[in-house]
């Protein structure tokens, strides 16, 4: 806990944490070392100063009173360095969908290992460079946000220390036949590593980004960005695979800005992590665009995941559909906070938000925090929640044919995500998707 | 094959079965009717095992064997089948899932091999085919938009594929037509054979007009209190319940 009181003024900076302290000292050490140099320093002061002027937010910040990043985050791990031989090899093992048809593009404790990766010029009409030489080119406008709020501090902590990470452009018309996969594996000992893929997408393109986040038992922390700017009628699926190592922290934030007939569709499945956050942050920007914003999770022990979303809708015909679904065993505990705004003029959007929660044990816990932000008069917007058991009639159903109880439960949590993760179109990554569901099933961890 | 010897179930306390008796022999096909509130249907959930009622005393043996002792997916590996009056939907589980999970769950509780996948599609399809449900039936969530008949014919197609020993049928003809319940009395009669015993549970007559029971029993307030051959049914139909009403109260 920090030295704030009640009496204290919350623009007050309380004391620091170790961590704090830690991330503010490591900050001003590798500020002007890393990629990018002196030209990027102001965009990652600009990034690190709601944590300089604030500390890391705690439950007395509104977005994050389920997830007390403070509390979580007792250390702030050291930056890691370059990937030892043996990393590479720990973390080739580790890699998942080797079935996918996709390029890819793997950053082991941060780093792009280009041993383990296909070649970047790989895809048809897409361009791909590394976020270093990116930064080198262009300075610190590739680091500057768009689509955040003010002073996000998990995006902030990311613009300060990423090293790594893809810059991709597909130009205008592109439709690649194949996906691009960025792998981030974790290995070695407890480090933090912070990645970035920005991706922009020219009128009418179609593009497909596989994001995977595996590692080892390790105490790491893991921070990564990705942003989707999609011009007029571009096409964007990303398919989002979080497993990874259950003593690490995981936060990652989404921003995506939408031109006219746009269509995004993104899907998550948390499987893994001590505690996880996931952000998005969706605006639309441009007429009769379409986004479909799908997670799955599931957690058991002590573990936490939290989905935090912000759609925001400022244009005409928009529609949006959100819909996150979280099984939980043990001590678990899920956050979603969900918010549609839709901007004085929006007419038309349609908009629908769900939140479901499995409780499999008495001691999970659900937290749902839906809000709507209406300024439009001709629109159409929902939101439900529900957080419940299994329903003890169709256990019983599936036992009276023979169906144990586990198994029978099993089947029953499989059908509940499964809702969810049936959407993904490609075949060999839907199945992946759908095994790691079956082992978590067994394992419940 | 069924044994039941004084069996007093209650829910939440009100006790619903107040001493019952019924021996089923293999080959039988036994018929209960009763007036609604009998306790037929709770019969038939205790027998499967389920949770919400608790037995307060006497005994179900099936084959010898206690079936008040077992989990309902025990006794169902034991043989024991119950076709549910409402068949539960199941979005997200697919009908064939389902089926390949129940038969290979008995399979490995009674220590055989689960069954290869081609060899179970063959035999699913077979007996599908014969009760009138489609492939693409089978592929849908199970009973997922499903019309009153067709749950009724899926139930059937379990019992076939699970070829228990006792099939207890809880009021299968609830919301039938004619149609729908030829089918599924021809389903019942197909399955009929000398090592395999049939509960039928109804509240009319018009079900054993396709099923011909060996022997019929009246339920009364929790109790049997009458047993008598095929005829009694037809009896029921012509003079109502009123006199096991009054019986059972006295």
């Amino acid at each position: 806990m920090s030295g704030a009181t009640g009496a204290m003024n919350a623009d007050i900076r309380p004391i620091r944490t170790a961590a704090e302290t830690a991330l503010g000292d490591l900050f001003a050490s590798v500020r002007d070392a890393l990629p990018g140099g002196r030209a990027v320093s102001a965009a990652r002061e600009q990034g690190f100063a709601p944590i300089a002027a604030r500390g890391l937010p705690s439950r007395r910040v509104e977005e994050w009173k389920y997830t007390d990043l403070r509390a979580l985050m007792r250390v702030a791990q050291p930056l890691s360095g370059p990937p030892s031989a043996a990393d590479i090899a720990a973390a080739r093992a580790l890699l998942p969908f080797a079935e996918v048809e996709a390029a890819r593009a793997v950053f082991v404790n941060g780093a792009y290992v280009a041993e383990l990766s296909d070649p970047l010029d790989g895809l048809e009409g897409v361009s791909v460079r590394r976020l270093p030489d990116a930064l080198e080119a262009g300075g610190g406008a590739v680091l500057a946000p768009f689509g955040l709020p003010e002073g996000e501090p998990a995006a902030g902590l990311n613009a300060a220390f990423v090293g790594d990470g893809l810059v991709i452009e597909v130009a205008a018309g592109a439709r690649p036949d194949k996906a691009l996969h960025v792998a981030n594996v974790q290995v070695g000992v407890g480090h933090a590593a912070y990645g970035r893929v920005a991706a922009t997408l020219g009128a009418g393109a179609a593009f497909t980004l596989i994001e995977s986040h595996v590692g080892d038992a390790g105490a790491h922390q893991t921070n990564g960005l990705v942003s989707l700017d999609l011009a007029d009628a571009a096409e964007l699926t990303l398919v989002k695979l979080q497993d990874e190592g259950l003593a690490t922290l995981h936060l990652a934030t989404l921003t995506a800005r939408l031109g006219a007939r746009t269509k995004l569709s993104s899907l998550a499945l948390s499987a893994g992590s001590a505690a996880a956050r996931q952000q998005l942050f969706v605006s639309f920007e441009g007429d009769h665009a379409s986004a479909e914003l799908t997670g799955a999770g599931f957690a058991g022990a002590k573990r936490h995941l939290d989905t935090t979303l912000v759609v925001t809708h400022d244009a005409l015909h928009c529609a949006s559909r959100e819909h996150f679904k979280t099984a939980l065993d043990g001590q678990a505990r899920s956050v979603f906070q969900g918010k549609i705004v839709v901007k004085p003029g929006a007419q038309k959007t349609d908009g629908k938000m769900m939140a479901q929660a499995l409780l499999l044990s008495e001691d999970a816990e659900a937290d749902a925090k839906p809000e709507l932000e209406i300024f439009a008069d001709d629109v159409v917007c929902g939101h439900g929640a529900t957080v419940g058991a299994l329903d003890d009639e169709l256990l019983f159903y599936l036992k009276a044919r023979g169906i144990p109880q586990g198994e029978a439960e099993a089947l029953l949590v499989r059908a509940f995500v499964g809702e969810v993760l049936e959407g993904v179109e490609d075949e060999p990554l839907r199945d992946a998707l759908l095994d790691r569901a079956a082992r978590w099933l067994v394992a419940r961890d | 094959m069924l044994s039941i010897k004084n069996l007093h179930a209650s829910i939440e306390d009100k006790p619903i079965l107040r001493g019952l008796d019924l021996e089923v022999k293999a080959g039988e096909v036994h018929a209960i009717m009763g007036p609604n509130g009998s306790g037929k249907s709770t019969l038939s959930y205790v027998l499967a095992g389920k949770d919400d009622y608790e037995v307060t005393d006497g005994e179900a043996l099936l084959d010898g064997e206690d079936l008040l002792e077992m989990e309902a997916d025990e006794r169902a590996a034991k043989g024991l089948f119950l076709a549910f009056q409402y068949p539960l939907e199941i979005p997200g589980v697919a009908t064939m899932t389902f089926l390949k999970a129940a038969l290979n769950a008995q399979r490995r509780a009674r220590g055989q091999d689960e069954l290869p996948t081609p060899q179970f599609m063959k035999l699913v399809k077979e007996k599908a085919d014969r009760l009138g449900i489609s492939p693409e039936m089978l592929k849908r969530g199970l009973n997922v938009g499903f019309s009153g008949g067709e749950k009724k014919r899926n139930e059937i197609l379990q019992m076939a594929l699970l070829e228990p020993k006792l099939c207890v049928l809880d009021e299968t003809d609830s919301g039938l037509d004619i149609d729908a319940l030829k089918v599924v009395s021809e389903g019942v009669n197909a399955l009929r054979a000398q090592d395999r015993g049939f509960v039928v549970i109804t509240h009319y007559q018009r079900l054993l007009d396709h099923i011909t029971p060996d022997v019929v029993h009246v339920m009364a307030k929790g109790r049997i209190v009458r047993t008598g051959g095929p005829e009694l049914a037809h009896e029921l139909e012509a003079r109502g319940y009123a006199d096991y009403l009054d019986q059972a109260a006295a």
